[in-house]
């Protein structure tokens, strides 16, 4: 158990990071706004969520301009499946042990 | 360290979230009844025009082309009886999607929805094209089967991108209309019962199960 327990990634401890990458595995490119509607945040918490998951090469960031807006969208790397994938199989393992 | 149940509520959350943001849930299950109803009453106006009754093949040999010639007013009128189904039907589709998304504080046009109109679109389309190109070169009678097949498809290919139940409207779809080719003197009858009955049935399945 404690050896499931340690391929648990320490990046997605919080909440909100596991939801921005669930979101993101599931579509192949979210803009800024969608991602805030759906998780229910505000601009500044959202951001330093994802500037972080950023960092970590996890999610790939595209910039541009839709006529005069800035639009901002991210997606998921390959590093980043990857790294949710273990998570959640490391997630359903240690719940599977202990029951 | 996270207990048991925080790590259920963790995948669980998990789960709500790629299903809330890759399928469109505003589809609304009574704009399946409306749609069956429509295709009902088109139904029963055609084979009042015609004089048919239930099992009546005729309509069979108005839709084959006499002596070479097409029957135009048959056309028309087919063709007229179809369009106003198809509009009806999608107008109350439109509706009472918006008016679900409302009610649960969702936008009604954001990505679930074009991926789903979009991917419904596609065999949709390409099947009415088809039909049309069918009625160009006078082989009416295989339109009305054609229509179940494409729809079924269309269905089958954007259950991806909403409620994955119309997956299985899509396979019944698909086999009522391959029986409708198989039986071509009744597919008027076929038609009927695909996109009328199975529309109700299918509309009052997903209204109880996720309206209520």
């Amino acid at each position: 158990m404690s050896h499931e327990i340690s391929k648990l990634n320490k990046a997605f401890e919080s909440r909100i990071r596991l939801g921005i990458m669930s979101v993101l595995v599931v579509n192949d490119s979210v803009e800024f706004s969608s991602l805030k509607e759906i998780l229910n945040l505000t601009d500044g918490n959202l951001a330093s969520h994802i500037s972080a998951l950023e960092k970590l090469k996890y999610i790939e960031v595209t910039k541009q301009f839709i006529g005069k807006k800035p639009n901002t969208s991210y997606r998921i790397t390959e590093d980043g499946k990857k790294a949710f994938n273990t998570h959640i199989d490391a997630l359903e393992r240690i719940i599977k042990i202990s029951k | 360290m996270k207990n048991q149940s925080e790590h259920l509520e963790t995948l669980s959350e998990i789960r709500s979230l790629m299903e809330r943001s890759s399928r469109f849930a505003s589809l609304n299950g009574l704009s399946g009844v409306f749609t069956g109803a429509f295709a009902l009453i088109g139904a029963f106006a055609a084979y009042y025009h015609l004089h048919l009754k239930l099992f009546q093949p005729n309509y069979y040999f108005y839709s084959v082309a006499t002596e070479g010639y097409r029957n135009i007013s048959f056309y028309t009128f087919f063709l007229t009886d179809a369009s106003l189904v198809l509009i009806l039907s999608l107008s109350a589709a439109v509706l009472l999607s918006v008016h679900k998304a409302h009610k649960k504080g969702l936008k009604i046009w954001d990505n679930t929805a074009k991926r789903l109109l979009f991917n419904m679109l596609i065999p949709l389309v390409s099947g009415g094209i088809f039909c049309f190109i069918l009625i160009y070169h006078g082989y009416m009678v295989l339109v009305a089967p054609l229509t179940l097949v494409f729809y079924g498809l269309a269905l089958i290919n954007a259950s991806k991108y909403t409620f994955n139940d119309i997956r299985y409207l899509g396979l019944l779809e698909l086999a009522i209309g391959l029986s409708a080719t198989i039986w071509i003197k009744h597919g008027l009858f076929f038609w009927a019962l695909g996109f009328g009955l199975m529309h109700i049935i299918y509309g009052i399945i997903m209204y109880y199960k996720y309206e209520r």
